[in-house]
């Protein structure tokens, strides 16, 4: 066990956990922050997926003791009021089926239209596939994307 | 207008309320807006009482009107449509609708509760149409009291009574506290769809609001104060079970408060309780990574109970049982024989397909909180009574003592239809004396079974010197049922026909996977139909309407189990839309139309090739599903359908060595990304007052038909054996 400081969404949390612990399994076991998904647990599905200095990574294959004071979003933090263009696009396209993946696949769309505002298909495809929508909701993706980035 | 018998008295209703109102699920009973992105001053305000209607509705003294949905909600979308039926009935303005997950009570809501069979709608449209109307009749009632006047004075639209004469109107929410007194009525008039207000449009999936915030809406998110975490390991192979294991040690591990061997067998299993693991490893401990941790360090001594099965002797079992297996279902019509000896053109091809998992994105879990008197499950299943009544059984507690409560969920498609896991978190927590919520890694799922079978057909078809269809046979197998659906389609359109469906045997645990059979037989007989429609120079597109002609004018044999002219509704409807028949440069076509779970699928879908691969560019569906509730949910259904059908057919297998599956994971278990996914799906209803029928389903199985026929157009190759991507050697699809 070992005591580490993260800086989530802004505020600092104290964790007290073994240091090969998942970033996701701190969020989800140990600050009840459950919004970021557990999907595959070897950075295939891209559920798990949240923000470290504003990149996207698979929380689910990233320790604990590597994220030092590096910025962590999740999707709880993605925006103060659930608006972030992404997440109005979302709405807007009404993409979710079940809805487990939407949470990872937002948050790998921000991150690409963060560095990325004007996407082409192909950079889409590059972005986001790594992220498994099992119901299928790829076209709707694909369209809520494109909507975010003109917002 | 219909006017149907209420079956649902008051205190079957009043019963239901209660149970749904009272502290359903800590931190899952939040109300859930259809107004999702208004702001809040645009909504009604929320109400400082409630006035319980009826089991589905309350009405709050503001106006604002709460929707409990009766059935489980696995991404089809229920908790917006079946909502959506209510409101359309009682009049309530949808914007002032919020709604609630129903607690199970499949008797006080007079409709089963489960997800399957795209059955939801279906069958809960008289139940869902009857609480609304009879909501609404009750609040006019109590407003015509009120005011002293006749029933037939009075008009409601939009939450709001008013006379006719215009002269007076009174909201629900200022009347809701007098309908409560009103006796429920015996005879009800539903509306005439062609009134239909709400039904039939586009509304936004009322959970929309809090996915995209990530709020804890799944059961895998499910949190209780004391609660501990457990795990489970089942045995590496089919035909396998724990015999001991190295306990102490993996109760020494930090974190680790329990570990023992559970057994969840049952005297009487249901068909929900199909499970190859019985026995099993379980640990129970504080953190999930401390239990993953503890999976890696078990010593376990395993034994054999059944014989080990491998790929090859399974396709050495369909080809043998294909010839000799029992037959589980078949037709015959005319002498198919004799035909075949005559036709002057004669094709015959073999289907095959692995078996596959279901992978919901969302690992199998349950919470399970069980005393010696009483059991609480909270967790993801689309069979939920069937939980409680194995629960029951399992435990021997009274039924009255045991709750089951429905969590949104990460995907079903037949997976959840099979309890085994929510059975296994109520043994482990009565064993534990704890309660306990049981979380599968994806490892743990995808090589627990309950798969969708491997299958494999052959199709023959007779053409005589006119290239007319003269005779027709498939014989279909599968480890354990046959695919083969022998009074579907083309039964009823061949003067000389056959089909059968032929049984064999697995010790691997099988189930239902999204579209049961009918996913493998649409791929298989609408490739066919396409190869034997080349064979015979016509369009496939016109040889299919030729057939349906045929089954609707002169019939062979008993009845058939669709309705050709709604299939060759749908075929004629997608031919128009995707403008078959114009040719594009280098853009490759397939058409399959297929009628499963009382609803009709055409699909044309065009195949392109970029850096030499053949890319799935768009498709075109045409639906016949009866009434639409929700155009814009049963349009993501329909494309959902269409790109796990695609993705399955290119990528999806898995193989046996030695009792155990090779692929775990989705490192080697491949399913369908956004950049294989087609750029762009259009969806077309026909437009008809025929009651709803399913959407879950039959979207899919015509995509591999339609895929199967465009991919041969692109590389010249047809496609028997799936996955497509790794058994055809011509395709390299990455």
């Amino acid at each position: 066990m070992a005591s580490f400081t993260l800086n989530i969404n802004g505020k600092d949390k104290q964790v007290d956990v073994d240091p090969s612990t998942p970033l996701l399994w701190v969020l989800r076991d140990h600050l009840d922050m459950v919004g970021t998904k557990y999907g595959c647990g070897i950075a295939q599905c891209g559920a798990c997926t949240v923000h470290l200095n504003g990149s996207a990574v698979r929380a689910c294959s990233l320790p604990v003791s590597a994220v030092t004071s590096q910025k962590i979003t999740t999707i709880e933090g993605l925006s103060e009021k659930g608006d972030h263009p992404v997440q109005k696009a979302w709405l807007d396209i009404d993409v979710p089926q079940c809805g487990y993946c939407q949470a990872g696949q937002m948050m790998s769309a921000a991150a690409l239209l963060n560095s990325n505002p004007n996407p082409t298909d192909e950079d889409i495809d590059a972005a986001m596939s790594g992220n498994i929508c099992r119901c299928g909701t790829y076209v709707r993706i694909r369209k809520a994307i494109k909507a975010a980035s003109q917002l | 207008m219909t006017i149907i018998k209420t079956k649902v008295g008051r205190r079957s209703f009043l019963k239901t309320s209660a149970a749904a109102g009272g502290g359903m699920l800590i931190g899952f009973n939040w109300l859930t807006s259809c107004s999702a992105i208004s702001k809040e001053s645009e909504t009604v305000a929320y109400p400082n009482e409630w006035f319980e209607i009826n089991g589905y509705i309350k009405i709050g003294d503001t106006g604002m009107v709460t929707i409990y949905s009766p059935n489980p909600e696995i991404g089809q979308n229920v908790m917006t449509s079946m909502p959506m039926i209510v409101a359309e009935e009682l009049d309530a303005p949808w914007k002032n609708v919020v709604v609630e997950q129903g607690a199970l009570d499949s008797d006080a809501f007079k409709n089963p509760q489960f997800a399957g069979g795209s059955l939801s709608i279906m069958m809960a449209w008289n139940a869902l149409r009857m609480a609304g109307a009879a909501g609404k009749r009750m609040l006019m009632e109590a407003a015509a009291k009120e005011w002293g006047v006749g029933l037939d004075e009075l008009t409601a639209s939009e939450g709001v009574i008013t006379e006719k004469d215009g002269s007076r109107s009174i909201g629900y929410g200022e009347i809701a506290s007098k309908a409560v007194g009103i006796e429920v009525p015996e005879e009800l008039e539903l509306k005439d769809p062609k009134d239909y207000k709400l039904i039939g449009t586009a509304q936004k999936n009322v959970e929309g609001p809090k996915i995209v915030t990530g709020k804890p809406l799944f059961g895998l998110d499910f949190k209780r104060e004391g609660m501990k975490l457990a795990m489970i390991q089942h045995p590496p192979a089919f035909g396998m079970q724990p015999k001991d294991f190295n306990v102490d040690e993996i109760k020494a591990m930090p974190g680790v408060s329990d570990a023992f061997i559970v057994d969840t067998t049952l005297e009487k299993p249901q068909w929900s309780d199909v499970n190859a693991f019985n026995k099993l490893i379980a640990i129970v401990g504080d953190s999930t990574w401390q239990l993953m941790q503890a999976k890696k360090a078990l010593k376990v001594d395993w034994e054999k109970v059944s014989e080990p099965e491998n790929s090859e002797m399974h396709e050495k079992k369909l080809i043998a049982d294909l010839e000799k297996g029992r037959v589980g279902g078949s037709r015959k019509d005319g002498d198919f024989n004799a035909a075949f000896a005559k036709a002057a053109k004669v094709i015959e091809r073999t289907y095959t397909s692995p078996f596959m998992a279901h992978n919901t994105l969302e690992p199998q879990n349950f919470f399970a909180h069980v005393t010696d008197t009483s059991a609480e499950l909270v967790g993801p299943s689309q069979t939920p009574q069937a939980l409680k009544d194995s629960v029951v059984q399992l435990l021997g507690i009274p039924a009255e003592n045991v709750t089951v409560d429905m969590t949104r969920m990460g995907g079903g498609f037949g997976r959840r239809l099979y309890n085994h896991t929510g059975i296994e978190a109520a043994a482990i927590s009565k064993q534990a004396g704890a309660p306990i919520k049981l979380i599968y890694t994806r490892e743990d799922d995808m090589t627990q079974g309950t798969y969708r079978p491997t299958y494999r057909s052959v199709y023959k078809a007779g053409l005589d010197e006119d290239n007319n269809l003269i005779a027709f046979s498939a014989r279909g197998v599968g480890l354990p049922e046959g695919p083969i659906f022998p009074n579907r389609f083309p039964a009823g359109a061949v003067d000389n026909y056959s089909a059968e469906s032929v049984m064999s045997s697995t010790n691997i645990s099988t189930g239902a996977w999204r579209a049961p059979r009918s996913h493998f037989t649409a791929g298989a007989e609408q490739s066919f139909l396409d190869e034997v429609a080349e064979a015979a120079g016509k369009d496939p597109i016109d040889f299919r309407l030729e057939l349906f002609d045929k089954a609707m004018n002169n019939p062979v044999g008993e009845k058939y189990e669709y309705d050709a002219e709604r299939y060759a509704g749908v075929l004629k409807l997608v031919k128009e839309k995707a403008n078959w028949g114009t040719e594009q440069d280098g853009v490759y076509r397939g058409v399959a139309a297929y009628f499963c779970h009382n609803s009709y699928v055409a699909q044309v879908m065009d195949v392109v090739m970029e850096n030499n691969q053949p890319k799935v560019k768009k498709v075109w569906c045409a639906v016949d599903c009866g009434i639409l509730i929700n155009k814009e949910g049963a349009e993501n259904i329909i494309q959902g359908g269409v790109v796990d059908g695609i993705g399955h057919a290119l990528y999806s297998q898995l193989t046996f060595e030695n009792g155990s599956p090779m692929q775990s994971n989705f490192d080697s278990y491949k399913l369908i990304r956004n950049n294989q996914a087609p750029r762009e799906i259009e969806v077309h209803f026909v437009d008809n007052d025929i009651s709803p029928t399913g959407l879950g389903e039959p979207g899919l199985p015509p995509a591999i038909g339609a895929l199967a026929s465009a991919l041969y157009k692109a590389t010249g190759t047809r496609l028997y054996n799936q996955p497509y991507a790794s058994n055809e050697m011509s395709l390299n699809l990455g």
